[in-house]
């Protein structure tokens, strides 16, 4: 083997990375955001008695959930403009991921309010309280504690997932990779790069959430 | 020699010294009942005379096997040592024959036709014939404990060891349970055993032992010890289940 | 040349999608074997075993699968083994399958109480006895509908071999979009296709799940 690895060359391209790990972010939180507000509202209409919502609700959900993030992309960016909806790179990559994380949300949120079970809700009521109250005080902390561990992972799962926008073209982190590759032609090392700096993300903000977790659901308030 | 023989056991959890230099001797017939309160190392006692624990110093003899050395046989001395425990543990996955079977095939070698004979007897014994082939969870706690109890008899221990295994039963199923187990005693079986039910030591043990705070406090002949108690601690423990 | 979108580029499309399918079982039989070793890493009462294991695993689930694939397609003709998109493709792939399938399966083997391996000793069963007779059988059970689950993530993640050149079921909509300008259409049928694949899985998993779980 006589190939020189030089990482070195990279740290060059900072002001790219950094670049690219801020829109990598944004991109995740507006998924995260869009996502959950798209998953509420199906998860709301596939437990509806109507099936006028339950049905498109639940076909929603399996038509995401069983094809590609990839082509669902490429239906978005590349396929509406044929119908006359022309969106910009990041534009489309938001709301491919939005739509893609929402049927993930709704099925998240759904197992969450299932988890509360019925004998608390139950308890709520005989207490005297309302329907309003038992939600808010009795079932809203309990599914909150029961699916922040899903969601936690999960936008660990989408800022890992964020990565195949580069393909048309937004310049979040990975795309960082082709843009330092293309200047450097170091493609191993700037790949190799790029993937460990989201490693530390990954990890970064498991230690976060974790942090997060024991600071609201563990720790019991000071008396 | 005795069938069982502990000698100075000491077994720590960590820095939580549970048995403290515990000496023990049960002969072959012999039914022993042991209580206590909970935490005083009944259980723990149990599972190191079965093997399932290791001890820090001491020497226990089963049957002539020493558990306590360090290349031990702990598949023959399991074999010669039966244990049921509390949540039954039967394997979910297999109905009641196989359920009894599967160490007869497996550990005495025994051909399919012969274990299940075996299966079918013992099965009978403990008064569930009808549920040979039944699955764990179609049968209720106390059905389910008196499988444990056939499964266990079916190796022919020399020794069986029983670690309350009345008391994740409802009230109504600790009766068919224990009768069971006074028909075992009947038979000449060595046995060691957990228990709260006072009534059934007085009545089916021959020796009580009282553990507490990992030690032996009492030991002696069953009626005596439950009838005029020798130390305050024996005392207010008995008023406290008894009340 | 621009020509129309036809019956013949769905038959592309379709023989394309062979690829997918068998660089999803090539994974999975890699992968699978990988996983069962990462598995067993990871249970054995061995401290180093046990952090390589979690090493492995925090690598790959922590980055981008599409990273891995580049980092194979590039990095293995750097230490002298000369690539094509589907060996680099199959390799990684395999890589990234392990991680899952080595979790999902500890997740089964540790589901299984560890009163159930005592009743097996207190009866003079071999730790192998032990593990075949009483512990596989219900792992097995709680492993088999999130295996298939994962089936289904690993189908879905072949689209990323696109990427670096596969010609796979996405690729190949590529290349017919590029010449139809239909790409909605070409889009919309590589969709279905997927979504055929997929949903027969995820069904497949879900009365598996459904039917181990009341039976026994
Ligand atoms: N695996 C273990 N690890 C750490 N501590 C243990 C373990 N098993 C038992 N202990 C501790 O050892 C002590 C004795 O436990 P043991 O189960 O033998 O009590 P017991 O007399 O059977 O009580 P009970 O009547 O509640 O069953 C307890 O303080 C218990 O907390
Ligand atoms: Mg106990």
């Amino acid at each position: 083997m006589n190939y020189n690895f030089r990482f070195e060359i990279l740290l060059r391209y900072q002001a790219e990375i950094l670049q690219g790990v801020l829109l990598t972010l944004q991109l995740s939180v507006l998924t995260m955001v869009f996502g959950l507000v798209i998953g509420l509202g199906v998860a709301i209409a596939a437990g509806s008695p109507s099936k006028w919502l339950s049905v498109p609700a639940r076909f929603y959900v399996e038509t995401i959930r069983n094809t590609p993030l990839l082509v669902q992309l490429f239906i978005v960016f590349f396929g509406l403009p044929s119908l006359g909806v022309r969106l910009s790179a990041d534009l489309a990559a938001v709301i491919a991921l939005s739509i893609n994380m929402g049927a993930y949300g709704a099925e998240i949120l759904r197992a969450g309010f299932e988890s509360v079970r019925r004998s608390q809700i139950e308890a709520g009521r005989s207490l005297g309280l309302t329907a309003a109250q038992t939600f808010r005080h009795v079932v809203l902390f309990q599914a909150t504690k029961a699916i922040y561990p899903a969601l936690a992972s999960q936008f660990v799962l989408i800022m890992l997932a964020t990565c195949v926008v580069s393909s048309i073209g937004v310049t979040e982190l990975f795309h960082q990779a082709a843009f330092i590759d293309s200047r450097t032609y170091r493609s191993f090392e700037a790949y190799t790069l790029i993937t460990l700096s989201y490693l530390i993300l990954t990890l970064a903000f498991r230690a976060l959430f974790s942090f997060i977790y024991w600071a609201v659901f563990v720790r019991r308030p000071a008396r | 020699m005795s069938l069982v023989e502990l000698t100075q056991i000491r077994k720590s959890f960590g820095p939580v010294e549970v048995l403290k230099d515990v000496s023990l001797k049960v002969e072959k017939g012999e039914i022993v009942a042991i209580i206590g309160r909970s935490g005083s190392g009944k259980s723990t006692l149990l599972r190191c005379i079965n093997g399932l624990e290791q001890v820090q110093a001491g020497r226990i003899l089963v049957a002539g096997i020493d558990v306590t050395a360090r290349n031990a046989d702990l598949n023959v001395l399991r074999e010669r040592a039966g244990m049921v425990f509390q949540s039954y543990n039967l394997f979910p996955h297999l109905d009641v024959e196989r359920n009894v079977t599967l160490a007869l095939k497996l550990v005495k070698k025994l051909d399919r036709e012969a274990a299940g004979k075996i299966a079918r007897d013992v099965v009978a014994r403990v008064g569930l014939a009808e549920k040979l082939h039944a699955y764990p969870d179609e049968l209720s706690g106390g059905q389910q404990q008196r499988v444990a109890i056939a499964r266990s008899l079916a190796m022919q221990p020399a020794l069986m060891l029983f670690d309350e295994i009345t008391s994740a039963l409802d009230p109504e199923l600790v009766g068919e349970v224990l009768r069971v187990l006074e028909g075992v005693a009947k038979e000449g079986m060595t046995m060691m055993l957990v228990t709260h039910e006072m009534n059934f030591a007085k009545n089916v043990a021959d020796r009580v032992i009282f553990m507490h705070e990992g030690r032996i406090h009492e030991d002696g002949p069953a009626r005596e010890i439950l009838q005029t108690p020798r130390t305050a601690e024996l005392g207010s423990f008995l008023s406290a289940v008894l009340h | 040349m621009i020509r129309e979108f036809a019956g013949a580029d769905v038959v592309y499309l379709l023989l394309a999608a062979r690829w997918t399918v068998a660089l999803a079982l090539v994974a999975m039989l890699g992968g699978g074997l990988l996983g069962l070793v990462i598995a067993a890493l990871r249970i054995v009462p061995f401290k180093p075993a046990n952090w390589l294991a979690i090493l492995y695993i925090n690598l790959i689930q922590g980055t981008p699968l599409l990273g891995q694939l580049f980092i194979f397609f590039f990095g293995l003709p750097l230490i002298g083994i000369q690539v094509d998109a589907w060996t680099a493709a199959a390799i990684s792939l395999s890589i990234y399958a392990a991680a899952f399938f080595g979790e999902i399966w500890r997740g089964a083997l540790q589901s299984v109480s560890i009163r159930q391996w005592e009743a097996g000793a207190s009866l003079g069963l071999t730790y192998g006895q032990r593990l075949f007779y009483v512990v596989l059988p219900q792992a097995l059970r709680v492993a088999v509908a999130p295996t298939v689950g994962f089936l289904v993530q690993l189908i879905k993640n072949t689209s990323l071999t696109a990427l670096i050149g596969f010609v796979e079921l996405t690729r190949a909509g590529q290349i017919i979009s590029g010449a139809t300008f239909a790409p909605l259409r070409v889009y919309l049928v590589v969709a279905v296709v997927y979504f055929v694949i997929c949903f027969s899985l995820s069904q497949m998993s879900r009365r598996l799940e459904r039917k181990l779980h009341v039976a026994r």
